[in-house]
């Protein structure tokens, strides 16, 4: 079965990425995560993660990715925004990860058109929705904004348009604009909140500005402490973050 | 596919989670060769759950790394018979699980005896309410086995499982700070109860200036370090956070591989085979014998296993699917109401309220177990009056935290952007102050809730999937409304900033995009009438004595609470009379 064959390589590669460390048991906290030792400020203003060449995106998607999580999590005095947190790293990423692939979905047809509340019943899987998403949001900007791509139009310009597929106000010929907004707004959240050995929330600055501690996973002496703020600061699974 | 023909075992159990793992435990103990077929992987603490990398929310909360791979098998779903039914594509609404442990790996540990008079419900509607009450359509049964006749089953799982609990009523005797509804209870927990976390502290307090009765949930995360009856040991719980959906590294939630896999793996009379996916039970020509069953193995070989008695003992939508692919039993069919296997499917009806506290009261909803919280039983089963209210059933409401995971159990108030900044300042705002109020309701069962064959949908060995046909009905709305009334007054009296509710209202539709409930039941309900249930009070199939179907698949309609506690005592009960009555004289148990 030539599709098995192609999901258990996904597999192997979604594998490959947890870094060795996190194989290693309590000896990973030796390790230093890769390409963060200096965290920015919090608040500091968004900076491409440069480091990163994106595997799946082509260099105009790649374009839109970081523009449009740009504008779903903006950089500000509250905390790092997406592209500080590496969600287009992530995002890309998962491209490539089963995930991307739908490699644990049901996706045998017939296909068929149901209310949302059956989930999604696309036969598209998310990578393949990304492209065509893409793709469709850049030709609907250049349309409606002089021949310009989402990239470069100006910020509420862009949040107009994001706002545009999170309704359905804006449509696309073959692809559910809403189902592609959708998937785009869940990993940029994922990026944004889960453990940076995803490549997402670098030197977890969300966790610091939230709050939560990580991969800690002992609060055993923190039972009932009603008025305590839990003090210490967040480790991902690599180790100290920071 | 050439057909490979295997040495026969007295016992072939499919399935190895919890019920596999009780069965494999009491038939080897009876001296039968018994082989367990587990369709997933090898999985065991180490190094499958182990530290860190077990706390990965995003690997194993929100892709799944432990469920089923709908990839291969999944179910499919439609409101009414009306309609086509539609694939369960993605997991959303519930979680099955896979591989060794099963759904017993990833389980939160809530343990929870059902109330005596849960397994006699419609009697006691009837007796209460009169017949009338009931609703048309509505096929309410009683269980056909009684709660003194399972307290022996709790007990010894619960000893199994080194429960933290507080009883309620020991030996017909009221306890304070347990649940005074309880069902008497033979013995006290096995450990005491989990520390009570900042959330409980106030829904303690509330419930109790309410004048209901709060107690600690029963929870199969030890306390305390314990060893069980088996001699395997517990490690005390510490509350990481990464219990649903995970592995435990601690070795503190009760599961298979904690309780019984170190005894049982080793027994010279017992074998696993991992990888192999039973397809269907073989049967005799006259079709009252199981002969025992087909499975697909790791390399894709059809498999044939002969067997003297071939136990069910998969998640239950898998259960009533091998009985349907196998024919054993009646279909059952909702124009007519005959037959009675796919019968009696039900779920369960949740709501809740999330609270937002001020700055001065940090929730750390990080610091929780699975099972670590409170609970109030008073509006559940018939501990209230049900004559002016109208419906039938109830929930527990439970202040639960299972941990603080950011991606999943992030709550903002009512009128957060869903993203943007607002969204972030939102979420910086609220993620410490957070904490919810949750109920989990009863379901009934129904002439036209049901489970058979999809007609148009595959596995990946070309075999039809399970189809699902269910919604949301009038009795279910009505319990879930007025619950919502209750816990509306409970999150008001908590003090919080600012509370929302979620609870079902009439017109909603069954969504399966949002987790609910793992708590699937039914579709081979037990019972002591051939024509209403597919197996006896034994489980045992009836007219196939030599097939016993363990597991949730067996409940006639389903209860307010967690099912392990009813599923692991079932099995013990079912494993008694095959051991005692059934190995002496096989065929029918009287």
């Amino acid at each position: 079965m030539p599709h098995d064959n192609a999901r258990r390589g996904f597999l192997r590669h979604s594998i490959a990425i947890v870094p060795v460390a996190a194989l290693s048991g309590a000896a990973c906290t030796q390790e230093t995560p890769p390409a963060s030792a200096a965290p920015p400020p919090a608040g500091a203003s968004a900076v491409p993660s440069a480091a990163y060449s994106p595997a799946f995106f082509h260099a105009p998607e790649w374009a839109f990715i970081q523009a449009a999580v740009a504008r779903l999590i903006p950089a500000d005095d509250t905390g790092p925004g997406a592209i500080e947190a590496g969600v287009p790293e992530f995002i890309d990423r998962q491209m490539d990860a089963s995930f991307g692939h739908a490699a644990i979905w049901y996706m045998q047809g017939p296909f068929v058109d149901s209310p949302p509340e059956f989930g999604y019943q696309g036969k598209l899987p998310p990578r393949d929705v990304y492209r065509a998403g893409i793709e469709a949001c850049d030709a609907y900007c250049k349309n409606t904004f002089s021949g310009k791509t989402f990239a470069q139009l100006d910020a509420s310009q862009q949040d107009q348009v994001l706002k545009g597929l999170e309704s359905g106000e804006v449509k696309f010929d073959n692809l559910s604009a809403k189902t592609f907004f959708g998937f785009l707004l869940q990993n940029t959240k994922e990026g944004y909140l889960s453990d940076p050995i995803h490549g997402g929330n670098k030197n977890a600055g969300s966790w610091k500005m939230i709050g939560f501690p990580g991969a800690r996973a002992d609060f055993a002496d923190w039972v009932g402490r009603p008025g305590v703020r839990y003090p210490l600061p967040p480790v991902s699974i690599n180790g100290p973050q920071g | 596919m050439a057909t490979q023909k295997k040495p026969a075992v007295d016992a072939v159990l499919v399935g190895f989670g919890w019920t596999g793992a009780i069965m494999g435990m009491e038939l080897t103990a009876a001296g039968l060769k018994v082989l367990a077929l587990e369709r997933g992987e090898m999985r065991d603490t180490n190094p499958d759950f182990a530290y860190p990398r077990i706390t990965d929310e995003l690997s194993y909360g929100i892709r799944g790394k432990l469920f089923q791979n709908l990839a291969k098998e999944t179910v499919t779903v439609r409101h009414t018979p009306a309609e086509v039914a539609v694939p369960y594509r993605q997991l959303g609404s519930f979680l099955p699980g896979d591989g060794v442990g099963g759904a017993g790996v990833h389980w939160n540990g809530h343990h929870w005896r059902p109330l005596p008079d849960d397994l006699r419900i419609r009697s006691r509607y009837e007796e209460c309410y009169g017949k009338k009450f009931i609703p048309g359509g509505m096929h309410l049964q009683d269980w056909g086995v009684g709660y003194d006749e399972l307290e022996p089953f709790f007990d010894q799982f619960e000893k199994v499982c080194g429960i933290s609990g507080k009883a309620g009523n020991l030996l017909g005797k009221i306890q304070p700070g347990g649940n005074p509804f309880e069902g008497a209870r033979s013995s006290e927990f096995p450990l005491p109860p989990l520390a009570t976390i900042n959330s409980a502290l106030l829904f303690e307090k509330a419930t109790r200036e309410l004048g209901y009765h709060p107690f600690p949930q029963a929870a199969a995360n030890a306390s305390r370090a314990y060893t069980n009856p088996h001699g395997a040991q517990l490690g005390p719980c510490n509350f990481c956070g990464f219990c649903e959906r995970f592995g435990c590294y601690m070795y503190s939630k009760a599961s298979p591989q904690t309780t019984l896999l170190p005894t049982l793996m080793h027994r010279p009379n017992f074998e696993l085979r991992t990888r192999s996916h039973v397809i269907r039970v073989n049967m005799a020509a006259d079709g009252k014998r199981a002969t025992g069953v087909t499975y697909i193995d790791a390399q894709g070989n059809e498999v044939e296993q002969p067997a003297d008695l071939v136990i069910l003992c998969a998640y239950q939508f898998h259960n009533v699917r091998l009985l349907l692919l196998s024919d054993i039993g009646q279909k059952y069919d909702p124009a007519t109401g005959q037959g009675v296997v796919g019968r009696n499917y039900a779920y369960q009806l949740n709501g809740g309220a999330s609270l937002f506290f001020n700055q001065d009261q940090p929730m750390n909803p990080f610091v929780g177990a699975g099972a670590s919280g409170s609970v109030i039983d008073d509006f559940d089963g018939d501990n209230f009056d049900h004559g002016p209210l109208g419906f039938i059933g109830g929930a527990s409401i439970n202040c639960i935290t299972t941990g603080g995971r950011p991606i999943q159990q992030m709550s903002v108030p009512a009128g957060t952007p869903a993203w943007g900044a607002g969204w972030k300042r939102a979420i910086k705002d609220n993620y410490l102050y957070t904490t919810g109020v949750g109920s989990q309701g009863s379901v009934m069962s129904y002439r036209d809730n049901y489970l058979d064959l999809d007609p148009t949908y595959k596995d990946v060995y070309g075999q039809p999937l399970l189809r699902m046909t269910f919604d949301w009905k009038a009795n279910d709305i009505a319990m879930t409304q007025f619950i919502g009334s209750k816990v509306e007054g409970i999150a008001k009296a908590m003090g919080p900033r600012q509370y929302q509710l979620s609870f079902k209202k009439p017109g909603d539709h069954y969504d399966l995009r949002v987790y609910q409930s793992t708590h699937n039941t039914g579709g081979a309900p037990m019972g002591t009438d051939r024509s209403t249930s597919a197996v006896n009070r034994y489980l045992q199939v009836w007219d196939v004595p030599n097939v016993f179907v363990m597991g949730a698949s067996a409940f006639p309609q389903n209860f307010g609470y967690n099912p392990t506690g009813m599923v692991g005592a079932l099995a013990y009960w079912a494993a008694k009379a095959i051991r005692e009555q059934y190995l002496k004289n096989p065929g029918a148990l009287a």
